[in-house]
């Protein structure tokens, strides 16, 4: 009997490789397990079922997937039939990945709990009242839920290591082109990056070293400077850790979640790691909305090709062709989307670009700034990973700004396009606490490393209690 | 300088289609002709999560463009997105560049009758061309009945190089000797065919006009669809003399984007929904930016050879301008300089019966052909011609032509000339009753008769002499 | 930041949405809260320092000319609403 709630995919890879199970039964214990629960926790929006040699693995619907449905979690992509892989797709089936299914997401990945998906939302395994997070909350909650052994997720604002957070999980945002965002469906280009979500660091890892390296499909990319080393041991001797004052007092982090991020930093220095405070003044105060002005900008261009002319939804009725495009638009986004693109247009436009756009892209800069400096005294920056435990369903979905203020501790690295790792790293109220690693670019090795140790010595169990 | 002293100030739009092997942005194949929608893929096509890839070959042509054209190469130039709908621009935006274009502040030099104009380049950029729309009329019978357009993404995103620049045209004329030369530039460079009526090569015009000696610039209109060089130079000229018009009228010059009607020779308003047009340029967050190298920059300049501009003053020295201007912008001055004999003679054989007969001129054997010309007066015009068809075959020999002799002994000709008039008794009576234009007539009956062999001068002679003159 | 109606119906005019009329007052509000709230970036001086468009020191990043396969004609048009004599079919630009 394999127990998919506790198995991690490395185990997984190894009972294949000494073919104590098949791939069919492996693939087969998911799709009963999907069976079992997905009704309730709505993860996923197409399985899919195929059967291969290696772990299955489940996809983010804006994955674009050949001859799988890819509907980025919105009615205008409703019955679109990819006839490409996206490159990271292509990498899992050359590694013989076959895949489970698509999973649900908050519509074009905009938003933080999975309540925008036009197909309904998900449910957190830990309490299915509440959010999983998102945007990747299908890919979260089915990780969590045990739907999946491992999945990937995508990150524009903290959309894989949010949900990953809320989902006791573990989430990594990869260094800005380290992976391929070829056939990935484009919110915000500068900012967007696929990352994978796993049970433990060590699949974390183990995915990413399958899915990142240099893509000729998309000229952002770059080579991996190191390969992937797979964390051993405990030890964090000589590992300077900084404890950026702002993201770890901010107004609005719940106390049960600093007590839990709190007790990790302990842990840390008991590791042999040291730990000092420092701050990042201007990246935690700005960073929210310098990235409500850069990702609505590109988001409203990247959506542009939403016409209803080569693909998708189309509305009804001939005649003129600018009223065509504007009722298939209304008709086929739902509210996130519009009000991201109406945001992004405005903020393009003439006579307000520089107040807007153009100011935020020099706010970047100065966050980058400020980051780059940090990482001079330090190898990673703690803090709480989200402000808040898993939330009610309903409770901030008629307010976009609070719902925007999910994403405050995650947006700041990403605008400085630096990779971040969530790991769990206690309980608040029986819900999960997430810790939010950063480091330089390229960093992954010891944000891999640093987030290994601490899941040791943390010994937090990732399968939801109710479900033991 | 137009009448009563109004000044034309043009400035010229000018889009080249690359002929590289393959799309923009994509590695579609960049082809001509074939079936619809056969030449595209999720890129060119704007699939969900697609991303443009740049063509190597379409940056280093634009590279060498912008030196032919005398420009600065950026040190880093960048790509943007130009945002507005349209159903054959797939993305709704087109990837195009904005503030820092690969080549800037250029000039060109345009020789004319009277001295060379240097008109200024503005800038060179690299963008992307839009898809192919044809529109369908309403179908009889169908429920909508509506018109509708068919959209082929074939040509979507073809590289196009857009040249602008300054307002430096100052008639009609000009502006089609600027863009012959472009043209010549373009097509020598070997990266497009640059034919306008395929629209490979297009070309807009902004017009004004201004009193001699004023400063500044007034309103200006927008020329569109002229797609022929002819059409650029006419309509300009008569845009010019639109705007005179309705000042001299004393009326203002409304901003607004005209469309020339060739046919008629008239300018009318474009028809086009009123829409401010704003399209919020922003950089490309897909591309990252171009920084030609040193090595890049060296082997353009060193693949722009001397210009056509540059050539057509040296030609000038030994031929009028005319001829000179002739030979370059058709192509031809490079077997010119390959063809011995007399520099005029020559010119004019390859301007006229060389061009006339279709040989391609870099096919031709210089040596062979120079022989064909000096022999041109003694052999038999058909053979002539003849000859110069097959000049540009591999293993045309002219021996075979100039042993041809022509027919130009009496009495060898009076017998033809005689069975000639006599056939034609109401032509001679009509030439002896004063209608001296016959006398072609029969020259040309003759040359038939004899097979292009009779010498023309002697049969002149002789047709004069018998018809009584 | 007040927004006007204008204001909205000329994004929304650039965007192609068709804002239904009983929905204006609601999407006006909503995006002038969210304007106040990301206008704060205006409180920052930064007359002096670079704009960052992208995360990455990266620089020519390109394709040789070679071809690659294309799609079939009908593997171009297998998703198309209104797929027409091989083309993508659309009510009459400009008409």
């Amino acid at each position: 009997m394999i127990d998919t709630l506790r198995l991690t995919a490395e185990e997984a890879a190894g009972l294949l490789e000494r073919g104590e199970v098949s791939g069919d039964e492996l693939a087969g214990a998911y799709l009963g397990a999907i069976e079992e629960r997905d009704a309730e926790l709505h993860a996923y929006l197409h399985v899919v079922g195929e059967r291969g040699a290696g772990v299955p693995i489940a996809y983010k619907d804006v994955i674009t997937t050949k001859g799988i449905p890819t509907t980025a979690g919105s009615r205008i992509l409703e019955g679109y039939t990819p006839v490409f892989d996206s490159t990271v797709a292509s990498r899992c089936k050359e590694a013989r990945l076959p895949v489970i299914g698509k999973t649900n997401l908050d519509e074009f990945a905009m938003g933080s709990s999975t309540e925008n998906s036009a197909y309904g939302p998900s449910r957190n395994p830990w309490d299915p009242e509440r959010v999983p997070g998102g945007s990747s909350g299908g890919s979260a909650a089915a990780v969590a839920g045990g739907l999946a052994p491992w999945a990937l997720g995508t990150d524009t604002g903290g959309s894989v290591k949010q949900p990953a957070s809320l989902c006791g999980v573990v989430g990594l945002r990869p260094t800005y082109g380290t992976v391929s965002r070829y056939g990935i469906v484009a919110f915000a280009s500068s900012l967007d990056q696929v990352g994978p979500i796993t049970k433990t660091v060590r699949d974390n890892a183990r995915l990413y070293a399958i899915v990142a390296g240099k893509d000729p499909c998309d000229s952002t990319t770059v080579e991996l400077p190191e390969p992937v080393a797979l964390p051993e041991g405990e030890d964090l001797t000589g590992v300077r850790v900084g404890v950026p004052r702002e993201m770890n007092e901010a107004e609005g982090i719940a106390p049960g979640v600093s007590e839990s991020v709190e007790a990790a930093i302990r842990l840390a220095e008991e590791l042999g790691a040291d730990v000092e405070e420092t701050s990042l003044p201007r990246s935690v105060e700005y960073g929210l909305a310098c990235y409500y002005l850069v990702a609505p900008a590109e988001a409203s261009s990247n959506l542009a090709r939403y016409d209803g002319v080569r693909y998708g939804h189309r509305a009804e009725g001939d005649g003129d062709l600018t009223a065509l495009y504007a009722r298939t638009r209304w008709e086929g986004f739902g509210a996130e989307p519009k009000r991201r693109i109406l945001l992004g247009t405005y903020a393009l436009s003439a006579g307000y670009y520089e107040a807007y756009y153009g100011q935020a892209q020099k706010v970047r800069t100065v966050i980058a700034q400020e980051h780059a400096a940090a990482f001079e005294r330090f190898d990673v920056l703690v803090s709480p990973t989200s402000p808040t435990v898993a939330f009610r369903i309903g409770e901030k979905a008629e307010d976009p700004l609070a719902m925007y203020l999910s994403d405050l501790l995650t947006i700041p690295a990403n605008m400085a396009g630096l990779p971040g790792l969530s790991i769990p790293c206690g309980l608040s109220d029986g819900l999960p606490v997430g810790l939010q690693l950063i480091g330089p670019q390229f960093s992954e090795n010891t944000l891999f490393r640093v987030g290994h140790a601490l899941e040791r010595a943390l010994d937090f169990d990732y399968v939801p209690e109710r479900l033991r | 300088m137009s009448a009563n002293g109004w000044e034309p100030v043009v400035g010229l739009e000018i889009h080249v289609q690359l002929k590289t092997r393959t799309k923009m942005f994509c590695r579609c194949e960049n082809v001509w002709g074939e079936e619809p929608n056969t030449r595209t893929c999720p890129v060119c096509l704007a699939h969900p999560g697609t991303l443009p890839v740049p063509n190597r070959t379409a940056v280093e042509w634009t590279l060498k463009l912008g030196v032919a054209l005398g420009c600065e190469i950026a040190p880093r130039a960048l790509f943007h997105r130009k945002n507005y709908f349209y159903p054959d621009l797939p993305k709704g935006y087109q990837i195009s560049q904005y503030d820092v274009p690969l080549a800037s502040e250029g000039r060109f030099v345009v020789p004319g009758p009277d001295g060379d104009r240097e008109i200024g380049i503005v800038r060179a950029h690299l963008e992307e061309d839009a898809a192919k729309t044809v529109h369908v009329g309403g179908t009889a019978g169908r429920i909508h009945g509506a018109e509708h357009s068919l959209v082929d993404f074939n040509r979507g995103g073809t590289p196009l190089v857009e040249i602008v620049t300054q307002p430096d045209i100052r008639s009609g004329e000009e502006a089609r000797r600027f863009l012959q030369l472009l043209r010549q530039t373009v097509v020598e460079l070997g990266i497009s065919d640059a034919e306008m009526e395929k629209g490979s090569l297009r070309c807009d015009a902004n017009v004004s006009v201004r009193k001699a000696g004023e400063g500044g610039f007034r309103t200006k209109t927008e020329l569109k669809n002229m797609n022929s060089f002819k059409f650029v130079a006419d309509g300009i000229a008569a845009e010019v003399e639109r705007q005179v018009g309705v000042y001299e009228s004393g009326g203002e010059v409304v901003q607004q984007t005209l469309h020339f009607d060739p046919a008629r020779g008239t300018i009318a308003p474009l028809r086009s929904k009123e829409e401010a047009h704003d399209y919020r340029y922003f950089p490309e967050p897909d591309l990252v930016p171009v920084e030609p190298s040193a090595e890049q920059v060296a082997a353009a300049r060193e693949s722009v050879g001397e210009l056509p501009g540059a050539r057509i003053r040296r030609l000038e020295q030994e031929l009028d301008f005319d001829l000179a201007y002739g030979l370059v912008t058709s192509g031809r001055d490079e077997l010119f300089a390959r063809v011995p004999g007399d520099r005029r003679a020559v010119a004019n054989v390859l301007m006229n019966q060389l061009a006339a007969a279709g040989t391609d001129p870099a096919a031709v054997n210089g040596e062979e052909l120079g022989k064909l010309i000096a022999a041109r007066e003694r052999i038999p015009r058909q053979a002539f011609l003849d000859a110069l068809a097959a000049s540009g075959n591999g293993d045309f020999r002219a021996d075979r032509y100039l042993a041809e002799e022509t027919v130009s002994d009496a009495a060898a000709l009076d017998p033809v000339i005689d069975r000639i008039l006599a056939a034609n008794a109401e032509q001679v009576e009509a030439y002896r009753g004063g209608k001296a234009g016959l006398l072609g007539f029969f020259v040309g009956q003759v040359m038939k008769e004899t097979q292009g062999k009779a010498d023309a001068r002697a049969v002149n002679e002789r047709l004069r002499e018998k018809l009584g003159n | 930041m007040a927004i006007t109606r204008e204001d909205v119906l000329h994004v929304a005019g650039l965007a192609r949405l068709e804002i239904p009329e009983g929905e204006m007052d609601a999407v006006r509000e909503q995006l002038g809260a969210i304007l106040e709230a990301v206008g704060k970036v205006a409180e920052l001086d930064l007359a002096d320092v670079e704009p960052t468009s992208h995360p990455l020191d990266l620089v020519n990043s390109w394709a040789e000319d070679e071809p690659r396969p294309s799609l079939s004609q009908k593997d171009a048009l297998l998703n198309a609403p209104d797929p027409s004599d091989g083309s993508f079919r659309v009510p009459a630009v400009g008409g």
